[in-house]
């Protein structure tokens, strides 16, 4: 099968796992969220302390491992690391904490329309809008710089590692380790469930190259509507099987897990825009590199753990009841800074 | 008679297409680019064959080289 029905093909088993997802005991509109996920995963871990968001979400290990056998298995697996190493962890903090006042990454942003929920409306204009700005930045000459490939093998094992430690510790289930008795934290499809979804998603991921960011930047860039075709069965699908499955509430009002602060959800989702086209994918696909031993993507990805963490101790998240003082105050500092890190990056790159 | 290559190892997405987009607009001749990764190889390829630029891909080592003749 050639690459362009594959990734159609991808794009919509994607979706209908998403959409079953939920009808196993996901929160609503919630089959796939990286954001929720992995700062659901940062409560279980006790990083933060908001007893309704705390979950080893086994989506997540399944993710990485899916994504690290298809690797392995094509060669794919190359371990690479120096890339601006920092700058990428802290990129993916504010990735999290921008994706969390929207109440969801660009997957959730994607299932949340395919619920109804018209409140994603204004993160989706707002992500497309951030894509936008990150495109102008490479134009101008942005870049993080170069990896190397000389991390040796080991490092190519470490994400996926940690990540089988996860899933341990959720079945084993110690005191020290949190699962939520209330709320979205206690929502979950039966772990094996959620397990063996998403190591097929991972592996559809890894072999499809899918990622939300790229679907966008790639028409601005060269008009090439490759990842968007992908992009756009995950939402066809997954309208389809909420639809069949009587998930499909169409409107901006009483959403679940979501608020309808248009401004908030606008700009929460031109940061993850922003970020995602800086870092080269959007939090999928940083997972899915970290999984083939981009170990500047692991950095990533353990920003989003970290950001997500401290969105929730410092009151940033968004709520249903919409985006309070804090979350509103970091949302237009954070979007400052990334646009300054982008100003200084081009400035420094043209010397 | 020395051959431009474009270096994109290393590079995030999509900076190895944006070289090689840009080394095209740059000028007509012959160049090489060096493609380090299995997504890079096959989006460039995907989009030299878009707009009609003939190119051979030669596997060295863990890298590509594409040799692409505008």
């Amino acid at each position: 099968m050639d690459n362009r029905k594959f990734i159609i093909l991808s794009g919509g088993i994607i979706g209908v796992l998403a959409a079953v997802l939920v009808y196993l005991g996901n929160p609503d509109n919630m089959g796939i969220c990286m954001a929720c996920f992995y700062r659901d995963i940062s409560g279980g871990l006790g990083l933060h302390r908001a007893d309704i968001v705390q979950n080893l979400r086994p989506e997540i290990v399944g993710f990485v491992l899916g994504g690290f056998v298809l690797a392995k298995s094509r060669g794919e697996l190359k371990p690479r690391a120096g890339s601006n190493p920092l700058l990428r962890f802290l990129l993916g903090a504010f990735m999290a904490i921008g994706a969390l006042v929207f109440l969801g990454c660009p997957w959730r942003l994607i299932l949340r329309l395919s619920g109804g929920d018209l409140t994603a409306l204004g993160g989706l204009f707002g992500y497309i809008a951030g894509i936008y700005v990150g495109v102008f930045f490479l134009r101008k000459g942005f870049s993080l710089g170069r990896a190397h490939y000389d991390p040796g093998p080991a490092g190519g094992y470490i994400i996926p590692l940690i990540f089988v430690g996860v899933i341990v510790l959720r079945l084993a289930n110690p005191e020290f380790i949190f699962l939520s008795e209330a709320g979205p934290g206690s929502q979950f499809a039966p772990v094996s469930a959620a397990l063996l979804t998403g190591l097929v998603v991972g592996g559809l991921a890894q072999r499809s190259r899918i990622c939300t960011a790229g679907a966008v930047r790639d028409m601005f860039l060269i008009g090439d509507n490759h990842l968007l075709n992908g992009v756009v069965m995950i939402f066809l699908l997954a309208l389809a099987g909420n639809l069949v499955l009587g998930q499909f509430n169409l409107g901006f009002v009483d959403q679940p897990v979501a608020h309808n602060e248009f401004i908030w959800n606008f700009l929460g989702m031109v940061i993850v825009g922003i970020t995602a086209v800086m870092l080269g994918g959007c939090p999928l696909r940083q997972t899915i590199l970290a999984s083939e031993g981009d170990m500047d993507a692991g950095l990533v990805v353990f920003g989003l753990i970290v950001g997500a963490a401290f969105s929730h101790n410092f009151g940033l998240a968004g709520s249903p009841e919409g985006v309070a003082f804090n979350g509103r105050l970091a949302t237009v500092l954070i979007l400052l800074t990334t646009l300054i890190i982008g100003v200084v990056n081009i400035c420094w790159s043209r010397k | 008679m020395s051959q431009k290559t474009v270096d994109t190892s290393g590079l995030s997405c999509p900076q190895p297409l944006m070289m090689v987009r840009e080394a095209l607009e740059e000028s007509k001749d012959e160049f090489e680019a060096i493609i380090d990764t299995e997504v890079a190889r096959e989006n460039i390829a995907r989009f030299l064959e878009n707009e009609d630029v003939y190119f051979e891909i030669e596997p060295e080592g863990d890298n590509y080289i594409f040799h692409i003749t505008p």
